[in-house]
C-alpha cells in the first residue's frame, strides 16, 4: 500500500464513521441489537431477572438484546464494564445495589453517578432467617437474646464483608439500638451456601431476601422471623413485617435497575424509559416475578436516581459505622 | 416421583437427544484421536454448553467424557498410542492382542466393559448421593475444610511419580486460587490494578491452557505422526465377548467397584483407577504369567475401572461441590452457571433436574454400545485423520472458548499464559491433576478455614469439636503419616520375616 493509497483508505474510513456516526443520530433508535451487561453470575437470582426483562423490552423495541455476565469482585467487574461502555444505547446494564457500597469500600471509584438511570425494576427486602430447630420463635425472642448474650455468642451469615445483607442487619441491629459487632459476621459466597451453613447449626441467622432462603424453608429447615419491609410479601403471606412484629419503620434491601454509561443522550433515554416501563409491566415480566417471589417496584429515570442518591448515604452511614469505610 | 417422571421428561426430548447423540461421535472422534483427552473434550465443550439448557448442558458432557474414555482404546489397539491418558494402562495387552489378529474382539470386550462400568458406576451415584446428602446437610464449615484438605492430600498421594513434584504442582494451584477479591476481608490480593482480576482466576481458560494449548504445543514439538496404516484385522467385534465375560464377571465387578471408589476420591480420575484396577487385577489372577503377553483379563479390569470412576466421580462433585477428578472440576463449574448449585440442597430442589442427570447418565452408557460399535467398525477414520489439520481447528476453539466464558479478553491471556506454563511443567513431569485441584478447592480450603476460625473465635480445637469433623480430621492426619507408618512397618517388618516366612 503506497502512502497516498493509504491517505484516501484514511479519508475513505472517516467519511464512512462519520456518515455512520450521523446515520446513528438521525436514524430510529434502535437499529441493531443491545447488549445488557450483567454483574452478577449465569443461573442467578439477578441474572434470571436481567434475562426476563430483556425479553420483555425486546418485544418493546423490536431489537434483538442479548444479555452478557460479566461476574466477579462483589459486582466490580460488571459495574466497571457498564460504565465504561460507549452511551450510545447499545450497551446497558442491570445494575444492583452494590452500586451504593462499593465505592464506600474503598473497592472501585465507581459511584451511582457514573451510570445514566433509566428505571428500577426489583427490590427485594432482607429478612431474617433462622434454623427451623432454633431457640426462637419471633424476632423479639432473637433481639432481646442478642441484647442479653455477650457479644460473639451469635454470628450471621448471607454474603461478604459488606455485602448487602450484612450492611442491612447491621443497619437493623442499629436501628434497634444493638451494637452491629454483638452478631459476629461470617462473610459467605452468597445466600444459598449460608442457608446451608444454617441448616447445619454452623450459624445462627441468614438475613437475607425470604425469596433467597425460599428452599429450605419450603423443606421445613428454616423459618423466616421477619421481613424489613412495608408490608408483608405476597408470595410469603406468613411471614411478619417488623412493624407488625416489632413496631420498627426500618425498611432496607437490594434493588435493581437499568442504566447506561453516563452520558447517554436524553431522546434515547425517553424512549428506553417508557419501553422499560411498559416491560416491567408486561404479563412476562410480572408473571416471572411472582413464580419466583422477587419483589416489584417500578421507579422512574429520575425517582430512581433520587432513590440511589438516599440508599447511598443510608448504605455510607451504616458501613461508617460499623468501621468499613475506606 | 413426581420430580423423576419430570427428569424423564427433560431427557427424552428432540433436543436432548440430539445433543447426546452429537457429543456421542464428538466424544468418540476426540477420544480416538491420540492426544487429545477427555478432559481436553469438555473443556472445549463449556462455551457451547453455554447456550443450551440445563440438562442439554450437562447430557453433553457426561456424553463426550464417558464415549472419549471409551474410544481411548481404538488407537491404544491399533497404534500402541493410547487415545486418553486413561487407556494407557493396557495399552501394551491389547496392542499385542491386536498383533495376533484379535484386534477387534478385544475392542468388543473393551466395549462391553467399559458400558458395564458405566452402568455400575451410575448405579452408585443414584443410590449413594441422595443419602450422601442427607449427611451433608450436617456438614458446617469445619466439615468443608476437612473435605477440601482431603482432596487436596489425595490428590497428592494417589498421583503417579513424584510425590514431591505433584506437591509443587499442587501449590502452583492454590497461589493462582488466591487472586481476586478476598472474601473474607473484603480485600483485593494480586489483581494488579485490573478489574478483571477482581474476579480470581477463572478455571475453565486454565483448563483449555493447561489440558488443550499444552497438547497443542507438545505436538508441534515432537512432530511425531509416524502411523503406518495398521492392518485392519477382520474378526467378529462381539464373538468372543460372552465367553470372556463368562470367564472374567468376577474381574468386571472388582474392576467396576474399584474404579466408581477411586473416581470418588477427588484427584483421582480414571486414569489411575484403570492403573490401579489393572494392578489389583494383576496380584489376584490365577495366571499372572500371561500379562505383559497380549492377555484379555488386564483389559477387563480396567477397561471397567476407567469407565465406572468417570461416573464415580460426579458422587463427590453433585454432594459437596468437590470434584472427583479433573472432567467434574469443569461440571461443577457449568452446574453453577446453569443454576444448579452443587450440594446437598441440589437433591431437596424437585425440579427434576437431578434425575434428568441420572437418567442421562443411563442413556449415555447405553448408547454407547452402538456408538462403540459403529466406532470400532470405521477405526481406521479416526486413526488416519491428520493430527497436523486438527491442531490448528482446536486452536481456534481455545482461544474463542476462553475468551467466551466471561466475554473478556483476559481470560484468553490467562489461557495462553497457563498453556506455556502447563507445557514447560509437564516436561518437566509434573502432574496436572493437583494444579487444577488446588485451584477449584483452594478458595474453599481457605474460606472455611476463616470462618471456622471467625466462628470459634480462632479455637483451633473447634477443627475437632464437632463427631464429623474430628473424624474427618483423624483421617486427613492418618493420610499424612500413612507414609512415614508404610516405612516403620516395613523396618519392623524387615527382621521379624526373616524368622517366619509369609503363610499366604
Amino acid at each position: 500500500m503506497t502512502a497516498s493509497n493509504k491517505k484516501t483508505a484514511l479519508k475513505g474510513t472517516a467519511a464512512a464513521l462519520l456518515l455512520a456516526l450521523s446515520g446513528a443520530a438521525f436514524a430510529e433508535y434502535p437499529e441493531k441489537p443491545i447488549t445488557i451487561i450483567v454483574p452478577w453470575a449465569a443461573g442467578g437470582g439477578t441474572d434470571a431477572t436481567a434475562r426476563t426483562i430483556a425479553s420483555a423490552l425486546e418485544e418493546e423495541l423490536g431489537q434483538t438484546i442479548n444479555v452478557v455476565n460479566r461476574t466477579g469482585g462483589s459486582g466490580v467487574v460488571g459495574h466497571t464494564a457498564i460504565s465504561t461502555a460507549k452511551p450510545d444505547g447499545y450497551t446497558l446494564g442491570l445494575i444492583t445495589g452494590e452500586t451504593n457500597m462499593m465505592h464506600w469500600l474503598g473497592l472501585t471509584d465507581l459511584t451511582y453517578k457514573d451510570f445514566t438511570p433509566i428505571g428500577q425494576i426489583n427490590f427485594d427486602y432482607s429478612g431474617v432467617q433462622v434454623a427451623e430447630d432454633a431457640p426462637f420463635d419471633s424476632l423479639d425472642q432473637l433481639l432481646s437474646s442478642i441484647k442479653e448474650q455477650p457479644a460473639g455468642t451469635y454470628n450471621a451469615s448471607g454474603t461478604g464483608l459488606g455485602g448487602v445483607w450484612h450492611l442491612a442487619f447491621a443497619g437493623f441491629l442499629l436501628d434497634q439500638g444493638i451494637e452491629p459487632n454483638k452478631v459476629t459476621w461470617i462473610p459467605s459466597q452468597g445466600a444459598a451456601p449460608a442457608m446451608t451453613e444454617l441448616v447445619s447449626g454452623g450459624i445462627d441467622i441468614v438475613p437475607s431476601s425470604v425469596p433467597e432462603a425460599r428452599s429450605m424453608i419450603e423443606a421445613g429447615k428454616a423459618q423466616s422471623l421477619g421481613i424489613m419491609a412495608p408490608e408483608r410479601l405476597d408470595s410469603f403471606p406468613d411471614v411478619p413485617t417488623v412493624k407488625e412484629a416489632i413496631g420498627s419503620d426500618y425498611t432496607i434491601g437490594e434493588w435493581r435497575g437499568i442504566a447506561g454509561p453516563k452520558g447517554m443522550d436524553q431522546a434515547i433515554v425517553d424512549k428506553l424509559e417508557s419501553a422499560l416501563e411498559a416491560a416491567y409491566n408486561s404479563e412476562t415480566y410480572q408473571g416471572f416475578m411472582a413464580k419466583q417471589g422477587f419483589g416489584t417496584e417500578w421507579r422512574n429515570a429520575e425517582d430512581f436516581e433520587t432513590m440511589m442518591g438516599e440508599m447511598d448515604q443510608e448504605y455510607g452511614n451504616i458501613i461508617e459505622s460499623i468501621g468499613l469505610k475506606k | 416421583m413426581d420430580a423423576l417422571l419430570q427428569g424423564l421428561q427433560l431427557v427424552f426430548n428432540g433436543q436432548t437427544l440430539l445433543v447426546i447423540l452429537a457429543a456421542a461421535a464428538f466424544g468418540i472422534f476426540v477420544g480416538a484421536v491420540p492426544g487429545l483427552t477427555a478432559t481436553m473434550a469438555v473443556a472445549l465443550l463449556v462455551p457451547i454448553t453455554f447456550y443450551m439448557d440445563p440438562t442439554p448442558a450437562i447430557a453433553a458432557i457426561v456424553t463426550t467424557s464417558a464415549m472419549a474414555i471409551f474410544a481411548g482404546d481404538i488407537p491404544g489397539t491399533y497404534l500402541n498410542i493410547p487415545g486418553t491418558p486413561a487407556s494407557a494402562a493396557y495399552v501394551g495387552e491389547s496392542s499385542l492382542l491386536a498383533k495376533k489378529g484379535r484386534a477387534r474382539e478385544t475392542l468388543g470386550t473393551n466395549l462391553v466393559c467399559s458400558v458395564f462400568g458405566g452402568l455400575f458406576g451410575t448405579i452408585i451415584l443414584v443410590f449413594v448421593s441422595p443419602s450422601l446428602a442427607e449427611v451433608a446437610l450436617k456438614f458446617s464449615s469445619y466439615e468443608y475444610f476437612w473435605l477440601a484438605l482431603l482432596g487436596l492430600s489425595s490428590s497428592i498421594f494417589i498421583s503417579i511419580g513424584s510425590k514431591t513434584k505433584a506437591f509443587l504442582s499442587l501449590m502452583i494451584g492454590l497461589l493462582l486460587s488466591t487472586v481476586g477479591l478476598d472474601m473474607m476481608s473484603g480485600a483485593p490480593r494480586f489483581t494488579f490494578g485490573i478489574p478483571d482480576l477482581m474476579a480470581g482466576i477463572n478455571f475453565i481458560p486454565v483448563m483449555i491452557g493447561m489440558f488443550a494449548l499444552n497438547e497443542i504445543m507438545s505436538f508441534y514439538g515432537s512432530r511425531v505422526e509416524a502411523r503406518t496404516p495398521p492392518a485392519l484385522s477382520k474378526d467378529k467385534v462381539f464373538g468372543q465377548v460372552p465367553s470372556h465375560v463368562k470367564r472374567y464377571w468376577r474381574n468386571m465387578l472388582r474392576g467396576s467397584s474399584l474404579g466408581t471408589l477411586i473416581g470418588a476420591l477427588p484427584g483421582a480420575g480414571a486414569d489411575i483407577a484403570a492403573w490401579i484396577a489393572y494392578a489389583a487385577g494383576k496380584s489376584r489372577s490365577k495366571d499372572k504369567a500371561a500379562y505383559g503377553t497380549g492377555h484379555i483379563e488386564g483389559i477387563v479390569d480396567a477397561s471397567s475401572a476407567n469407565n465406572s470412576g468417570i461416573s464415580g466421580a460426579w458422587v463427590p462433585a453433585l454432594v459437596f461441590g468437590i470434584p472427583g477428578d479433573s472432567i467434574t472440576a469443569i461440571v461443577i463449574g457449568v452446574l453453577y452457571m446453569k443454576g444448579m448449585n452443587p450440594g446437598p440442597t441440589i437433591f431437596m430442589e424437585g425440579s427434576g433436574l437431578v434425575y434428568s442427570l441420572f437418567v442421562v447418565f443411563f442413556v449415555a452408557n447405553l448408547i454407547m454400545l452402538p456408538i462403540g460399535y459403529l466406532a470400532i467398525k470405521s477405526s481406521k477414520v479416526f486413526i488416519l485423520t491428520p493430527r497436523k489439520i486438527l491442531m490448528p481447528i482446536i486452536l481456534c476453539f481455545c482461544i474463542v472458548g476462553a475468551f467466551s466464558i466471561n466475554n473478556s479478553i483476559t481470560d484468553v491471556w490467562i489461557m495462553l499464559l497457563v498453556g506455556i506454563v502447563a507445557f514447560i511443567l509437564a516436561r518437566c513431569d509434573f502432574p496436572m491433576a493437583p494444579a487444577i485441584l488446588g485451584l477449584v478447592l483452594g478458595t474453599t480450603l481457605e474460606n472455611s478455614f476463616m470462618s471456622s476460625m471467625l466462628k470459634s473465635n480462632g479455637d483451633l480445637l473447634s477443627f475437632f469439636s464437632r463427631p464429623i469433623s474430628a473424624s474427618l480430621g483423624a483421617l486427613v492426619i492418618l493420610i499424612w503419616c500413612s507414609p512415614l507408618l508404610v516405612r516403620l512397618y516395613q523396618r519392623y517388618r524387615a527382621p521379624h520375616t526373616n524368622h517366619t516366612p509369609r503363610s499366604s
